[in-house]
Parts: structure tokens; sequence; C-alpha cells
């Protein structure tokens, strides 16, 4: 009897405070999603090494101990390329202190800010997604819309000569913004006037943005170079983004990341604290009641559709204006379907986002570091990505795994509708 | 009333657009022409066991002039009289202006016709697979934006099974069983778990990706032996294919090129003459009344989309095992997102998805046709067209494009 009562107040204690629990769960579900994908990929690492099998042929435990010591190489590899070797760091910083001579400290610093790096592309690209997501739009065409924005920044960066720096930056990454904006109030407007749905106007245009770029920079094309390659000019110098290591021309950390990080608390301020970003969540969360209660529904649509892909756009305006100076003809990095991973990985939340894209950075700077070393392909951080959005989408799988009760609680973001619904 | 005066204003707008395009045809083509030109039309196919039927040679000139005249005699009908069948004569405007552009293009040169259309049934082919992997998921309300992953899938198995076996069927076989695979997990995800079927097949064409691009840079680019599968040879078909122009085209074909013209019409008889199809679409329609009526809606959708991913499949398989006959990581370079648009403007029909799929094709032929040709048109526009035209359709311009009815939604028993 008296378990019972013990039993049952327990669980009166839990439901007496489901917030600060909540809110952990929350988390716990994407860490334990990670986790997942991460040992999965051991899995296939481990699968895919013959030496692994010629150790089992010895023995159960020499085969055990044979798997154990590939994924630690593999994974080390991968953490090392993503945050850099600290007891390298540490004699840098000594070398620095005694000497005067910070050159060490600085190569150390390499992988952690390649890792920063290809976070920063991601971070805009995450955000066009998840703005789109909060606003009930599915935004396939983050690719595109890096595409035409990677044109039109890219032009304003050559083209343009005789400015100083304080206005061609800001202007070249303007190009970009309209340039991706541009690209995103396509399907956003055919979605409020004829009912379109954005995800098949997106993908269309994807396609279309790759041939019409292929077309601006194929050899003889309006903007190509004119040596022979299908490569634009290189920019102004007046229009590259400041760099943060300027004496070691590896490093590529630029003022993009900072500026990513401004457009998360740009995207955050917008979505929660002004009149604009609530009418977007309440077309995102139900546009019937949106437009009874007067909002212009297809407005906020082409608006959202508009911030969306200026976002986008700003991730080709920092791959151009602070890291390869010039737009080459095969430009394509997969933005879009990272973007996607991104936003469901940071819940449609700005900051959920700026963290989910330092992960996915660092996945991508450690893998060429696991190619190079360990020889694991790095088309194993696709397969981990994939895993993630599986299991994040489908926490069901991860609850039932590990055994976790349901979240409770916390807003639902609708991601998009069938063809069918407007 | 109102509707009366929509219509015929309707009906004015096409008899308009027709003239438009007799006056394309006039502006466009006819003053880069002199009169002594000729264009030469080609039927006959080197190696074919086609009977000979000779080329068709006509004045440019005359030949611009001829469809310019038949055009503005439609445009002038459906003004004064109007046609039942609009879109059919819309179609028929549209390949004479084609023809003209052909007709111009290869002036006092000679352009192989029969060559152009067996072009345009392979080019066709991949897509057409892909849309009907579409039709077959979507007609029972799942979304199926990861053919592309399934694809892929598809032609890494046929490629590393096909090696090791050295027979294209087992090659075959090995492409249906990942792609079936794949549309298992994408029923599993969309149906079992509710995930937005939108996200799932994103999740599937990024794992694909990862997957066979890993594989293969794992084994088939370190053994090259596996990646050197067999492929199949065309087989001509006994009679049918010594007819003239149809029997290159269809009947002179590798095995997953007559699969393909099967399926289409398998699945258009299934959908729309059986049992099986009428649940099906019931299922796609309204769920909730076909659950009530005894179909087991969960079941219908299993079964669906694991077919389709099997189609899907044999999209990859043909890739491999009749066309370049290796595996190259990411091969199906957006086919299955092309199948897609293809579905779409084939408004979720089988025959209709292979109508479409082969205009997509006829673009993609005509871009080769060009450069040979040497006529100054970027193939980068052409490439374009499929994507536009997806876009005109989907946006009502021309002829609505509407989706199964529950297309998207997960269904929750009661």
């Amino acid at each position: 009897m008296s378990e019972k009562n013990a039993s049952l107040k327990a669980t009166q204690k839990k439901t007496q405070k489901p917030r600060s629990r909540g809110r952990w769960r929350t988390l716990l579900t994407p860490l334990m999603a990670i986790v997942t994908a991460l040992i999965l990929g051991a899995v296939v690492i481990v699968v895919t090494d013959t030496s692994v099998y010629d150790a089992f042929g010895e023995g159960f435990g020499a085969g055990l101990g044979r798997a154990v010591q590939v994924v630690a190489s593999a994974y080390g590899a991968l953490f090392a390329g993503a945050f850099g070797d600290p007891a390298r760091m540490v004699r840098g910083l000594s070398t620095w202190i005694t000497t005067g001579d910070g050159r060490a400290w600085v190569q150390s610093l390499y992988p952690i800010t390649e890792t920063l790096r290809y976070a920063t592309p991601l971070i805009f690209a995450g955000l066009a997604v998840a703005l789109g997501f909060r606003g009930g739009l599915f935004n396939i065409g983050a690719e595109g819309q890096y595409f035409i924005a990677g044109l039109t920044t890219v032009f304003v960066g050559y083209a343009l000569t005789g400015v100083p720096w304080f206005i061609h930056a800001p202007l070249a990454l303007l190009a970009g913004i309209v340039g991706g904006a541009i690209w995103g109030v396509i399907p956003g407007y055919l979605k409020a006037k004829t009912g379109a749905h954005e995800v098949i106007n997106t993908i269309m245009l994807n396609y279309i943005a790759f041939r019409f770029a292929e077309y601006m920079l194929d050899v003889g094309g309006p903007m190509a170079r004119g040596d022979g390659r299908p490569v634009s000019p290189v920019i102004q110098p007046a229009a590259q983004l400041a760099q943060f290591f300027p004496s070691n021309p590896n490093i590529r950390f630029n003022l993009g990341f900072i500026l990513a990080l401004l457009a998360a608390v740009f995207v955050y301020w917008l979505l929660f604290k002004t009149t604009i970003g609530y009418e977007i969540r309440t077309v995102g969360q139900n546009p019937r009641a949106a437009k009874y209660s007067g909002m212009n529904v297809a407005r906020t649509v082409v608006l959202t559709m508009a911030l969306s892909g200026g976002l986008a756009g700003l991730a080709a305006s920092h791959d151009i204006l602070g890291v390869i100076g010039f737009m080459p003809n095969a430009f394509s990095s997969g933005y879009g379907f990272d973007a996607i991973a991104l936003a469901l990985l940071g819940n449609s939340h700005p900051f959920g986002v700026v963290l989910a894209s330092l992960l996915f950075g660092a996945l991508q700077a450690g893998a060429r570091n696991m190619q190079g070393i360990a020889r694991v392909p790095l088309d194993l951080t696709d397969i981990v990505q994939g895993l993630i959005i599986i299991f994040i989408a489908a926490p069901a799988i991860i609850r039932a795994l590990y055994r976790l009760r349901t979240a409770e609680g916390g807003e639902e973001v609708v991601m998009t509708r069938g063809w069918g619904q407007m | 009333m109102n509707e009366n005066l929509n219509n015929t204003r309707r009906a004015r707008t096409w008899g308009i657009v027709f003239l438009v395009f007799a006056a394309l045809m006039l502006i466009l083509f006819l003053p880069g022409t002199t009169g002594s030109q000729r264009t030469t039309f080609a039927f006959d196919l080197e190696l074919s066991q086609a009977l000979p039927i000779g080329n068709l040679t006509f004045s440019t000139q005359g030949g611009l002039y001829l469809l310019a005249v038949l055009s503005i005699f439609l445009g002038a009908w459906q003004l004064a009289k109007g046609f039942k069948q609009v879109y059919l004569i819309l179609g028929a405007v549209v390949l004479m202006f084609v023809l003209a552009f052909l007709a111009w293009a290869a002036r006092d040169r000679s352009m192989n016709m029969t060559g152009m259309l067996q072009a345009t049934l392979l080019r066709a082919v991949p897509i057409t697979l892909a849309a009907l992997s579409g039709v077959m998921c979507e007609r029972c309300a799942v979304i199926n934006i990861g053919i592309e992953g399934m694809m892929l899938t598809g032609a890494f198995a046929s490629a590393l099974l096909g090696s090791l076996s050295q027979s294209t069927w087992v090659g075959l076989l090995a492409a249906l069983l990942a792609g079936g695979l794949m549309g298992a997990l994408l029923a599993v995800l969309a149906i079992r778990y509710k995930v937005n079927q939108i996200i799932a097949g994103t999740a599937i064409n990024i794992l694909a990706t990862g997957l066979t691009s890993y594989f293969s840079s794992r084994y088939l680019q370190a053994i090259p032996e596996l990646n050197r599968p067999p492929t199949f040879r065309p087989i001509p078909l006994p009679l049918l294919s010594r007819v003239p122009i149809l029997g290159p085209v269809l009947f002179t074909n590798t095995v997953p090129v007559y699969l393909m013209l099967i399926l289409v019409i398998v699945i258009h008889v299934m959908l729309f003459y059986t049992r099986w199809g009428l649940r099906t679409r019931a299922v796609g329609e309204h769920p909730k009344a076909a659950d009530t009526l005894g179909v087991n809606v969960f079941k219908t959708r299993y079964i669906n989309v694991i077919l389709g991913g099997m189609v899907a499949g044999l999209g990859g398989a043909y890739l491999v095992l009749s066309s370049v006959a290796r595996f190259d990581e990411n091969m199906t370079a957006g086919r299955g997102f092309i199948g897609l648009a293809a579905m779409i403007f084939g408004k979720w029909n089988p025959v209709g998805s292979l109508g479409s799929s082969l205009i997509f094709g006829f673009a993609d032929s005509l871009r080769t046709n060009l450069a040979i040709l040497r006529v100054p048109i970027p193939s980068q526009f052409l490439l374009m067209a499929p994507y536009l035209v997806t876009m005109i359709v989907l946006a009502g311009v021309v002829g609505r494009a509407v989706a199964p009815a529950a297309d998207g939604e997960p269904y929750e028993k009661q």
C-alpha cells in the first residue's frame, strides 16, 4: 500500500515540474540522435575495414580490439581535424610567449578556424530553411538561391572599381542578399498567388539556377574570366571580407562568421520580438486563423521566402567574398540539403541552428583530415547527417532505443504541408 | 453567364497564342534563310534492320511557310469557332513550331529524325521510371522526394552485383531489391513513424548519396573489377523491328527499356481498371472513407511505396546496365527530380508521365543535335526548359495539375 502511494507521489512530483525537465528532454533527443548517428557511422567504418576481418580471423578479442582501434583512429582524426591538437597549441603558445614568434600558434589554430569557416555558410543556409519552416514553408531551394546570389555578389565584387572597402564589401553582400531574395520570392509569389507548392518550385528553380550559372560562367559566357577557364574574374580587394589571420593565408576564417552570428540574432529578434515575426509564425502554424484575424497571408508568404532567400544568398557572399575570391562553374556544395538537416536539428530556432551548424562545420572540417589520415572516405559525414535527420524527424525511434519518455510541451513547428493543402 | 464569358475569353486567348506561334515562326526563322536553301530530314539509320524509306528533302522557306500557314489556320479557327480539345491543338501548334525550328536549324544540312527520336526515348527512360515511382507512391498519398536517392542506390547495387556476378540479370535484380529497400525505409518513416514525408525523402537522398559515395570510394574505386558490370544488348523484336522509324526507335531496345514501356502500360491499367488501383486511389484521395469500407490503408501504402522504390531502382539499373556500364558518384544527376517534375506535368498519371518524360528527353537530345549542327543557342537554356514548363504547369497557366487530395498526410487510424 505504502509502496503504491510512494510511486503515486513520485509520478505527481514528475508531473508537477514538467518545465525544466521538458526543456532538458528537448535537448536530450537531438543529443541522442547525434550520438546514435555517430555510433552507426562507426559501424559502417568497422564493417568496411578489411583489417578488422583479418583480426577476427585470429580471434574474437583481437577482432574487437582492432575494430575499436579503427574507429578510434577515424574519429580521432575527425576530432583533430575539427578542433586541432591541444599539445601543438600549447607548444605554439609557449613559443609565442618565449620568442615572440606567433606563427606556430596561429597554425595550430588552423583546424578550429576551418570548423568555424565551414560553419559560417551553414549558419546562413540553416537560418534560411529554419525561417521558412517557421512560416510553414519548405525552402528546398537554398542551393539555387546560393547560386544566383553567387552570381550577383561576384559581379558587384569584380565589376565595381575604385570604391572604398567600407562601401564595396557591404554592397557586394547586399547584392548577394538581393540575388538570393529574388530567387526566393519567385516560389513565394507562385505559392501565394496560385497555390503551387514551394517544394516543387524551389527544386525546379535550383536546376534553372545551376544551368543559368553554368551559362554565365561557361568559357565565352557573359561572366567568364576569359582565360579559357569556366570561372568568373577575381573580386576587387575592396570587396573582400576582413580576414582574422591575414598573416597566414591558409587560414580563411573571416568576418563572415560574425555576420552569421548577427544574422542569427536578427532572425531571433525578427521571429520572436516583432509583429512581422508573429505574423510569420502564425501563418506557419495556421494560415486559416491568420487570414481570419486579418493578416495578409500572401504578403507574409512572399516576405518569408524573400528573407529566407536573402539569408541563403549570404552563404554565397561569404564563400565568395571571404574564402574563394571568385565564382567557379562547379560551385555546388550541397548546402541546400545540409541546411534542411540543420534547421531540423536546431528545431528551427536561430540559436539551435548556430549550434547545429558548428557541429556540421566540425564534421566537414574533420572529415577531410579523417580521409587523409585514417583513409575513411569523407562521404561518411553524409551518412551521419542523413541518419541525424531521420532520428530527429522520427524521435520515436530514439525514444524507443533509449526508453525515453515523451517530451512534454514545447511549440510544435509545422514543417510543411502536403501538395494538396494550403 | 459569367463562366460563359470567361470561357470565350479563354478560347480567344488561345487563338491569339496560336497566331503568336505562327508569327514567331516567320519572324525568328524566315529571315535567316534564302530561297535556294534545302532542309533534309533523314529517316534511315545505319546498322538498322528497318526497311529503308529514304530522306525527305524540301525547300526550307517552303516548309516554314507551310507550317506557319497551318498554325494561322488553327488560330483563326480557334478565334472563329473554337476547338473542343484545345490542349491537343496547342500540342500540335507547339510541335509545328519545333518542326519549323528544326527545318531552320538543319537548312543546307541533314538531320536524322529517327536518330533523334531514338535518343529522345533513351533519355526519357530513367525520367519515366522516376516519374512512375512517384506515381506509385503519391497515388496512395505518400510524397516521394527520395526518388533520386532510390535511383542512386539501385544504380550502385546493379554496378556492384552485376560486376561480381558478371550477369546483367543479377545486377537488375540487385537494383530492384536495393530500390525496394529504400522504398521500405521511406514507408516505415512515413507510415509507421508519421515523419513529414518531404523530410523523410530528403533524408533518404542524403543517406543514399553518402552510402553510395562511401562504398564507391572504398570499393569501386579501389578495385576496378568491382565496377565493370556487363551491359544489356539491344534485342530487335522479330518483324516489328523492320518497321521504318518505329522499328529502330521502339522495337530495337535493351531489356530495361522494354520493361519501362511495359511498366507504363501495366501501372496505367492496374491503377485505373483493377481493384488494387481503385483501392490505391481511394487511399490517396480519402483514406478515412477507404478505411471505413475495409481497405487496409497502411498495407496499401506499404506495398505501393516499396514497389515505387523498386521502380526507381530499375531507373538506376538502366543508367548502369544499359547506358554507361559503370557507377559514378551522383551519376543520377538530378534525374529523380526531373522525374518528379514529369509526374506533375503528367498529372500523376503513368501515360502522362511517359509523355512529359519524352518531352524532357527531347529537350535533352535536341541539345546534342544542335551542338552537332552548330546552332548558336546555349545548350543550358534548352536544359532549363523542362523545369520552366513544370513551373508553368504547376502555376495553372496550362491545365491545372491537381495532386491526390490526401497527398503527404500521414494516416491516423481511429
